[in-house]
This record gives structure tokens, C-alpha cells and sequence, in this order.
């Protein structure tokens, strides 16, 4: 089962690291709790004049899933506001089975967490931590 | 004769289940721990044969469950050698460690002290926070050394005459380690302050002499100790226990109710209000009746054995450390360890691939993960039913995650 979920596309995210870090200035910072499993992110953007992503930078201190989902959500957050960032959430609870259809993009690789429902908050914490600094 | 492991085994239906074609190796039972039959079926008797509420019954069937309910009691008692009267059946071990600092710690004055330490569960922290801002009392902290025990060299200084309660993991439930309970009480006694011990990791392994300890009050879980959900108990000494008003209100705790004014029943009935547990009361009774007639120091020394082979295998995987006490001295076999480069979600998720069922994260002891700035920790605990199929089964899996997930 977990061999499944451990797909290298996950591992390929998370050792990739993509946003990994602090920014210098940011706009805005944001840190997110899972006070289940002790999960933290911290995400730091430096937004442009219209509210989009200039610049993200994320801390994970969390598992693999975490991690590879906050490299995800940096790999296309540049260019996006809030509502962009709201499509790409949708992406990732596709992916993960809360929502109907399938997922497209860098999300599409957690599509094994579907089956892992005490998961699939791991996968989603770098998207609230990002809704909190968008706000 | 060496402690027969086949023949415990035998007696959880559990343990011969296959899952997902796989054998159940459950190493989580500081969580929860797995019940054998000799509690299934007390559940079950009560169940079919004498289910009904309990005290105020006439018929037959309120009068055995009325029994049943009370041998219980006495079943906990014979288990930490204390008077049945002196036993209350609570909803589990956080919810009489939350009577206590309701009950007891009204009786505390703006001022007074408790005295925790940095290891301790959420449980044994948040009620003292609760009752300080409610009451006023001020919480001071034992600090916790690095191979993951009490430092009890720095309770003479942080005891102070306003200390009230001194309250510790008897057994810690990250580090396995096992406080030196002498220590504290005779460092308690030069204040008069009263001893509380967490008991959840320890009493799944044996019978509790409490008055050989001393201490005053002592809490524990059923279902960490082989018996139901939904249960636990508080021991307190009856002098204390006289002394304390009711946590809750409600039924079989009056003495005699008018709009005017209530009296309350004697203890333990003044703690237990409303319809008890009663089945997983007496569930726990046949629990502690089972562990009664195990052979402790075969049990002890085969768990010793597992925490050893484990500790063994663990030092040959690259990156992996150990939390807690190295040695096997006054520890209990909760074993916490981290895998360098793998978060220990990922370790305990890779290990249920494997059959092998543990915890990771930061065990309800933030402030001890912040202590040693740990992401969390995956931890190891083990029962007399597990065996050495099931740390082997665990090292393969932790060596797997090691060569996969970094």
C-alpha cells in the first residue's frame, strides 16, 4: 500500500525542494499547524502591484507529502493570485479524492494519497498556510 | 521455564488475523493495546446475561450487573493493592487526571504550586493550565535530561513550600523511561506536597504495589491495559478523597437532593455520576485479573529481550537514533527513534506497508519535541504478546524506508 503511495513522482517533488526557504522581504508570511501530526509550514510571498505571486518561498518542517506538495504549489504559485491559487487547491483535492474528476499538472502525482484518507491533510497544509498569507 | 509468547499470543483473537495478506505485527501499544478473550468475554457475559444499569435496581439482572460492576473495582484494587473504596471509574486515564486538578485543585489557593515535568502527555499539562487560569495557581516545570528521563537533581530546587502536587508520567510514554518514584516522594514529603503518577504506560505491564510507592494519586487507561475503550481509573487515598467536592453533578452522587440544597454520596460514588462505563468497567476488572495471573518477570524480561534486539537493530540502519534511555534500567518497552532525512510519518506509513503497526509525530508531549527541537519521533511499543517476528518485521521496513525515502 505505502510502497504505492511512495511514487516516485511524490519522492521526485520533495527532493526537488522547488521554493524551499525564506524570502528576504516578503509581503506577506503565513505559518500553518497540524495539531494532529505536528506539521508546520511557513510561506513567505513577495506579491506584485495586481495581488499575483511574485516571489514564494516555503519552510516545511513535515513529512514527505508535505513537502512534496509545498515544492508543487511553488512550481506554479509565480503569476498567480488568490483565485489562481483557489484552482490550483482544486487540482489537489482532485488528485486526492475529495473532489470528482481527475488532476492535471504537478498534482496529478498524488493522486495515490486518495487512498490514504489520514493523509490527505499533509498534502493539503501548504495550500492553507498560502491562503493565509494571500488574505 | 521461559515465558511462553505462543501461548499469549493465543489468547488475542487479534494477533492471528491476516490483513491485506499480511500478519498483524502491533507495536502500538502505548496507543492503544489489543484485548484477549478472558475480557471479550466478561464484556459478553455482562452483555447477554446481565445488562442493566446499575445501584438503584431491584430485578435480577440490575442486581448482577451490580456485582459485576463492584467485582470490578475490587479487581483494580487487587491489582494496585488499594482498597476498592478508594477506586473511580473514570472515562480514561485523561479524564481523571481532569478530575483531579477540577476536584483536588479547587481546594488550591491562588499561589500554590504544581510541580510538572517537560516530558509529560498534553494530559498531564493542559488540565494544570486550565486549573491556573481558573484558580490562579502557578505550574512550575521539571526539565527533562537527554537520554529522555526526569532530572529529578533539579527537584530540590524547583519544590518550594506552595509546591501542592508533584504530578508525573510514572512511565514516559515517548522514552519508555520510569521515574525514580521514591525520589519524588520523599522530595515531596519535605513540603507536605501530595504525589500524582500518570500510570498509563505502566500499569499494561503488571501489577501496581501503591502503597509500597507511596504516592497519593494514580491514574491509568483501560485500553492501553488490554481492557475496553471508554474506561480508566483514579486511585486516591480515602483521606483525600473525603476531602475532594464532586467533579460532576448529576445521579448515584447525592446523598439527598432538594432545590435548596444537595449532600454527596461517599466516594468513590461522589466521582461517578451519572450511568457509569459499566461494561468496560468490567471489562478492565477481567483485564486486571488477566494480567494478575501473568508471569511478570518472564514478561518483563522477554519485553527487556524485544527492546534489546530492537535497540541492536536499529544501531546497524544508517541515520537512526535512538530517544530515550540506551540501557535497559528502569525503562518499559516504549522505544522512540528518528531515521535522519525521513520524517516519521513517512517511516510509520512505509512500516504499515510491512504489516507493522506504530505511531509517529509528537506522541501528545509537544513541549518535549520542542525541548529537543524533534519534528517528532517514531515509536516503538511493545506488549508481552509481541515477539522478535515483529521487530524484525519493523527493521526491514525502517531499512526500506532508509534506502527509498532519502
Amino acid at each position: 500500500m505505502s510502497d504505492q503511495l511512495y511514487q516516485e513522482q511524490i519522492v521526485a517533488l520533495a527532493k526537488a525542494r522547488t521554493g524551499a526557504g525564506k524570502l528576504a522581504n516578503p509581503t506577506k508570511s503565513a505559518r500553518r499547524d497540524n495539531p494532529l501530526c505536528g506539521d508546520r509550514v511557513t510561506i513567505d510571498v513577495r506579491l506584485d502591484g495586481q495581488g499575483k505571486i511574485a516571489e514564494i518561498a516555503h519552510q516545511v518542517r513535515g513529512c514527505l507529502l508535505c513537502q512534496a506538495s509545498a515544492s508543487a504549489l511553488s512550481s506554479i504559485a509565480i503569476g498567480r493570485d488568490a483565485v489562481g491559487i483557489a484552482a490550483a487547491r482544486h487540482e489537489a483535492e482532485r488528485a486526492v479524492g475529495r473532489e470528482e474528476g481527475g488532476a492535471a499538472g504537478p498534482f496529478a502525482a498524488f493522486a495515490p494519497v486518495a487512498a490514504h484518507k489520514s493523509r490527505q491533510e499533509c498534502v493539503l497544509l501548504p495550500f492553507e498556510a498560502l491562503k493565509d498569507a494571500l488574505s | 521455564m521461559s515465558f511462553d509468547v505462543r501461548a499469549v499470543r493465543s489468547q488475542f483473537p487479534i494477533l492471528s488475523e491476516i490483513i491485506d495478506g499480511r500478519p498483524v505485527h502491533y507495536l502500538d501499544n502505548g496507543a492503544s493495546a489489543q484485548t484477549p478473550d478472558a475480557v471479550l468475554d466478561a464484556v459478553r457475559t455482562y452483555e447477554t446475561t446481565g445488562r442493566a444499569n446499575v445501584l438503584r435496581g431491584v430485578h435480577r439482572l440490575a442486581e448482577r450487573a451490580t456485582d459485576a460492576y463492584e467485582n470490578a473495582r475490587t479487581e483494580v484494587a487487587t491489582f494496585l493493592g488499594v482498597a476498592p473504596m478508594e477506586i473511580i471509574f473514570t472515562g480514561g486515564c485523561t479524564a481523571a487526571i481532569n478530575l483531579v486538578a477540577y476536584s483536588y485543585g479547587s481546594l488550591l489557593k491562588p499561589g500554590d504550586r504544581i510541580l510538572l515535568s517537560e516530558l509529560e502527555h498534553h494530559s498531564n499539562i493542559v488540565p494544570w493550565q486550565m486549573l491556573r487560569a481558573r484558580a490562579g495557581i502557578e505550574i512550575d516545570m521539571v526539565p527533562v535530561t537527554v537520554d529522555g528521563r526526569i532530572d529529578l537533581e533539579k527537584l530540590p530546587e524547583l519544590i518550594t513550600p506552595r509546591t501542592k502536587l508533584i504530578s508525573l508520567a510514572h512511565v514516559s510514554n515517548v522514552t519508555g523511561a520510569m521515574v525514580d518514584v521514591g525520589t519524588v516522594v520523599a522530595a515531596a514529603k519535605t513540603v507536605g506536597a501530595k504525589v500524582m503518577l500518570d500510570g498509563a504506560q505502566k500499569a499494561p505491564h503488571g501489577p501496581i504495589d501503591l502503597p509500597a510507592l507511596g504516592v497519593d494519586f494514580y491514574a491509568f487507561a483501560g485500553h492501553k491495559a488490554y481492557g475496553p475503550n471508554g474506561i480508566g481509573v483514579l486511585w486516591a487515598k480515602a483521606e483525600l478523597l473525603e476531602a475532594m467536592p464532586p467533579f460532576m453533578g448529576g445521579g448515584s452522587m447525592i446523598g439527598r437532593v432538594t432545590f435548596a440544597e444537595t449532600t454527596w454520596a461517599p466516594p468513590p460514588r461522589r466521582f461517578e455520576a451519572g450511568t457509569p462505563p459499566i461494561g468496560p468497567a468490567i471489562g478492565l476488572g477481567a483485564a486486571c485479573k488477566w494480567m494478575r495471573a501473568l508471569d511478570w518477570t518472564g514478561a518483563h524480561a522477554h519485553e527487556m529481550m524485544m527492546v534489546q534486539h530492537l535497540m541492536d537493530g536499529l544501531q546497524k540502519i544508517d541515520g537512526a537514533r535512538i530517544f530515550g534511555p540506551a540501557g535497559l534500567q528502569n525503562r518499559y518497552p516504549v522505544v522512540s527513534f528518528m531515521l535522519d532525512g525521513v520524517h516519521p510519518h513517512d517511516v510509520a506509513q512505509t512500516l504499515d506497508s510491512f504489516g507493522v503497526a506504530v505511531r509517529a509525530g509528537h506522541h501528545c508531549a509537544q513541549p518535549l519535541m520542542d525541548r529537543f527541537d524533534l519534528d517528532g519521533t517514531t515509536r516503538v511499543s511493545m506488549a508481552p504478546y509481541n515477539d522478535r517476528s515483529d521487530i524484525d518485521a519493523l527493521l526491514t521496513g525502517v531499512r526500506h524506508a532508509a534506502k527509498t525515502l532519502r
